[in-house]
């Protein structure tokens, strides 16, 4: 049978995708130009200011730096902070997964 | 061994919350009900009560302190009147909604503009549809056992009690009240168990935003959506009814105190006519009802004590032999009638009881009721029911006209 919801007030495990995709609220997708990516330029841990201000967390701290188009809401927030100018927000982007 | 002491009703709320054990306490004063918390505070500081006494800065912040507290654990409480409520009618939402067992004495007082410090009952009727079980007293010893009732229903139905009794006219009021046994009252009131536990072990997000839909969570359960969550709460308070019955009549056994569960009738049996009230004004209505006797007109009363939830069908069986039905009461949903009066009338409705109902609106802002006036008010709507006239609205003691 289907677990029922037997909480009688309002609440959720913080986990990941407790909200659902959240990427499809999103109306600008951020484009990494890894040429001009600090970390991939340099090979080597740097800069990552886009996974620190990442409001959402889905910035992952590699090389090169990946964005998690599921739950990226396309704030913009990654792309007025890199230093570099290496992310830009394209509009109506389909986005390759 | 009974102690009994002479006490007013403010310090009777204090005396139950006492052998409650409350381990939180935040209040904002406000006339009538300061001496409450303040009672409480003294305890607090001498060491006789083992609580936490959180002082803020409005009544708003009171019950959000109530509400963290209550959520991890602490058997909470507060007290306040008239404008202290309204300021915190958002918090009371969430305090019903996130299903919490608080209790909040609401020492009844009219509500400005104009500046009123003295009782009527618009304060807490006008939280009727908060979520909050409403419950009203008629003596201070009522008051300090429905206080202890109060987190025995509260923490099993996990539903917020407002426990209300009139300003001044109990409040500061003195009477001898018995005080239970601590012993007997810890047997009747088991430890608060929250319904659910927080620990940084199973963290948990508490009222997060809910959607006007179901969804899946994380692990695939299918969670409800706002409307479901809603729904719940109701059925909660629908289902709290049984819970009160039960409590009183426990309570009853273990102490010898009856205050009569949702409601309580006085020579009701054979009445030609039942006045009907909530909390001080009830108590009146029973000497007028002796007054009217004396007279040669069968009066009785049937005092509503619980408000919310509605005693539907208790009161459809009060009612349900009366000829005639007089609502006497201490507040006005502006532009219709009393709240009391209007919620009788939709009871009765569908049973086939068609027994004329007359309001009076009494007392608002402090004006005195005397028991012959409210006696007169009686003999007149017998008169104009004999007339023929079913439904009438009066303002008792009032200038009406312009």
């Amino acid at each position: 049978m289907e677990p029922k919801d037997d909480n009688i007030s309002a609440m959720c495990k913080p986990a990941v995708g407790e909200a659902g995709k959240t990427g499809d609220w999103r109306d600008l997708t951020p484009v990494i130009d890894h040429a001009k990516c600090i970390a991939s330029v340099k090979n080597r841990p740097a800069c990552y200011l886009c996974w620190l201000y990442c409001p959402d967390g889905i910035v992952s701290a590699g090389i090169p730096v990946k964005i998690d188009l599921d739950y990226c809401k396309g704030c913009g927030i990654c792309a007025e902070e890199c230093p570099a100018k290496a992310i830009t927000m394209a509009v109506n982007e389909e986005v390759k997964k | 061994m009974s102690d009994v002491r002479i006490m007013t009703g403010n310090q009777a709320a204090a005396y139950g919350v006492k052998l409650c054990k409350v381990q939180v306490v935040s209040a904002y004063p406000i006339t009538p009900s300061t001496s409450v918390t303040e009672t409480i505070a003294n305890w607090v500081e001498r060491g006789e009560l083992k609580a936490e006494y959180v002082r803020v800065e409005s009544e708003h912040s009171v019950m959000t302190v109530c509400v963290a507290a209550s959520t991890v654990g602490a058997r909470t409480f507060t007290s306040t009147s008239s404008h202290g409520l309204l300021y915190m009618h958002e918090q009371l939402h969430w305090a019903a909604g996130s299903r919490l067992p608080i209790v909040l004495a609401c020492v009844n007082r009219g509500v400005g503009a104009p500046w009123s410090i003295f009782n009527d009952q618009q304060d807490s009727i006008a939280q009727r549809d908060t979520g909050w079980i409403q419950i009203y007293c008629r003596d201070n010893q009522e008051i300090i056992d429905t206080v202890i009732q109060a987190y025995r229903i509260a923490e099993q139905v996990y539903c917020p009690v407002m426990v209300c009794y009139d300003g001044f006219v109990l409040s500061h009021t003195m009477m001898p009240v018995e005080i239970p046994d601590a012993d007997k009252v810890g047997e009747f009131l088991p430890p608060y168990k929250p319904h659910t536990i927080l620990s940084p072990e199973d963290p948990r997000n508490i009222n997060p935003v809910i959607f006007p839909w179901q969804r899946r969570d994380a692990e695939g359960v299918l969670r409800d959506g706002y409307m479901d969550m809603r729904w719940k709460l109701q059925h909660a308070l629908e289902g709290s009814r049984n819970v009160i019955v039960e409590v009183c009549r426990e309570y009853a056994e273990r102490f010898g105190r009856d205050h009569g569960g949702m409601l309580w009738t006085y020579k009701a049996d054979d009445a030609e006519v039942l006045l009907a009230g909530m909390g001080s004004i009830a108590t009146e209505a029973t000497t007028a009802a002796d007054l009217l006797r004396e007279g040669g007109i069968r009066a009785g009363v049937v005092g509503v004590r619980v408000y919310r939830p509605f005693p539907r069908a208790e009161v459809r069986e009060a009612f349900h032999k009366a000829p005639a039905i007089v609502v006497f009461e201490k507040d006005i949903s502006y532009g219709y009638e009393g709240a009391l009066s209007a919620d009788i009338k939709a009871a009765l409705y569908g049973t086939g009881i068609q027994t004329p109902v007359h309001n009076y609106i009494a007392g608002l802002g402090g004006r005195d009721v005397k028991a012959n006036e409210l006696a007169e008010a009686v003999r007149s709507s017998l008169a104009a029911i004999a007339g023929g006239n079913r439904e009438q609205q009066t303002w008792l003691n009032c200038v009406t006209e312009l």
